[in-house]
């Protein structure tokens, strides 16, 4: 199952982070796959960090989701 | 990210997107298909289905790596396991049906199987009980081949060997457009392997086949807005290869995890349960690093399987050509208490997905 939330590097030891899931639960993860710094959010799959999530990444979806919801107005047919 | 992941599940603006939804979708029947096992969980977990208009379908493709993970290769982790040598993998793996038993019944005769969160763990495990042989079944689509790369090209311990399982999600696709009677409008790409992969291996799609394909996240608005960009395709009568998961997915991927994919597996054809074999879906370790592939190392010639119980279809399901509640032995002799296909087994299959939802029937909008 894929997680969807970006979890938080919390201290970095190689290629070893430990991350912060929520509700206290910190484990280790494998950052060998990305350039993760602490303080990153990183998303997570099967103990590797697959991918840095920046905060205005994220932002700019929200973003492409209104431009979007502006350009599917009319359609041509 | 504080503040963000309610902006993410902001009402107002699901109630918006479905309004444009609802006004883009035709008057005649369109059929899209995502292929991964989340999709579905935020699919039926939101209750996404009611809320699209009648004309406007999303079916499951083969997007649950433990449901297409043949029943030979179990059959081969069951018997090391009857052997004596340690199996360890993930959590749903354990349950599913071999030919005749599971990991679980053969834990259940004396073997010793374990649960693994990933493939780091069974290295570390295989570290601390040197005295010990370990084999780590290894499935999983491109998003999970990459740790399984990086942990044997950096020299596991001589006492784990691998069972490598990991199968590719565009030949699969591929073969989908392949089956005639299976209309699909369009594809719903899978966020995370396609963070690995990138946006360029799914090309084919719209400029071969003229496939309206969307790459999309996880969120519920992530989904609904893959489905609109869709519409908007269909509606233009145009096919192009659009991302919506811009937040994690870009036009080469996760350039790292690709070269580790391929200095450590070679691509070959590969067999997926219920599905068949399907030319250049699968990963074989590459001779070099022999020494750690399970199938050199022991002898686990396995008979003729059973992919499939009477009865069970999986196989359709897989495909999405038929929704859970059309097999007659769903939530009657197949439930997640007792399952007979490894749709019903493992947490991203389709039919434990519906099961735990209660979802019996085909949902559909009261408009």
């Amino acid at each position: 199952m894929c997680l969807a939330i970006p979890v938080k590097v919390l201290e970095i030891d190689g290629s070893t982070a430990k991350v912060d899931f929520g509700r206290g639960v910190v484990r280790e993860v494998n950052i060998t796959l990305v350039d993760a710094k602490v303080g990153d959010y990183v998303l997570v799959h099967a103990g590797y960090a697959i991918q840095v999530i920046d905060r205005e990444a994220a932002e700019e979806t929200v973003r492409l989701w209104n431009m979007i919801l502006e350009l599917s107005g009319p359609v041509r047919s | 990210m504080d503040g963000l992941t309610s902006r993410f599940r902001d009402p107002s603006l699901a109630k918006r997107v479905i309004e444009k939804i609802r006004k883009l979708a035709p008057p005649y029947t369109v059929r899209f298909c995502h292929v991964c096992g989340t999709h579905e969980y935020t699919i039926t977990h939101y209750g996404l289905r009611s809320l699209l208009p009648e004309t406007v379908d999303v079916i499951a493709g083969p997007g649950c790596p433990v449901c297409v993970t043949p029943a030979f290769e179990i059959d081969r982790a069951v018997s090391l396991a009857l052997k004596g040598v340690t199996v360890l993998t993930f959590g749903d793996v354990i349950r599913v049906p071999g030919s005749e038993i599971s990991l679980l019944d053969a834990r259940a005769r004396g073997g010793d199987v374990r649960v693994v969160y990933g493939v780091g763990d069974a290295v570390r495990i295989a570290r601390e009980e040197p005295d010990k042989e370990f084999v780590f079944l290894a499935i999983g689509f491109e998003t999970t081949a990459p740790s399984t790369a990086n942990e044997i090209l950096n020299g596991p311990p001589e006492n784990l060997s691998f069972l490598i399982v990991h199968r590719l999600i565009p030949p699969v696709m591929e073969l989908l457009l392949g089956i005639g009677d299976l209309q699909i409008d369009g594809f719903i790409a899978p966020g995370h392997v396609s963070t690995i992969i990138g946006m360029k291996p799914y090309r084919i799609f719209p400029e071969a086949y003229r496939m309206p394909t969307v790459i999309a996240g996880f969120e519920p608005l992530d989904v609904l807005f893959g489905i609109l960009m869709l519409l908007r395709q269909v509606r233009e009568e145009e096919a192009r290869l659009e991302n919506e998961y811009t937040r994690s997915v870009t036009w080469e991927g996760n350039v790292k995890a690709q070269r580790l994919i391929h200095e450590a597996f070679d691509v070959e054809s590969g067999y997926w349960r219920g599905l068949g074999r399907i030319p250049s879906s699968a990963l074989r370790l590459k001779d070099e690093f022999s020494e750690y592939d399970a199938k050199r190392k022991y002898d686990i010639t396995v008979g003729r399987s059973r992919e499939l119980m009477p009865g069970c279809l999986c196989h359709l399901v897989m495909i999405g050509k038929i929704k859970p509640p059309e097999c007659p032995l769903f939530m009657k002799a197949c439930t997640p208490q007792k399952p007979k296909g490894a749709c019903m087994v493992s947490v991203e299959g389709t039919c434990s997905i519906w099961a735990k939802h209660g979802v019996r029937g085909r949902l559909r909008a009261q408009l």
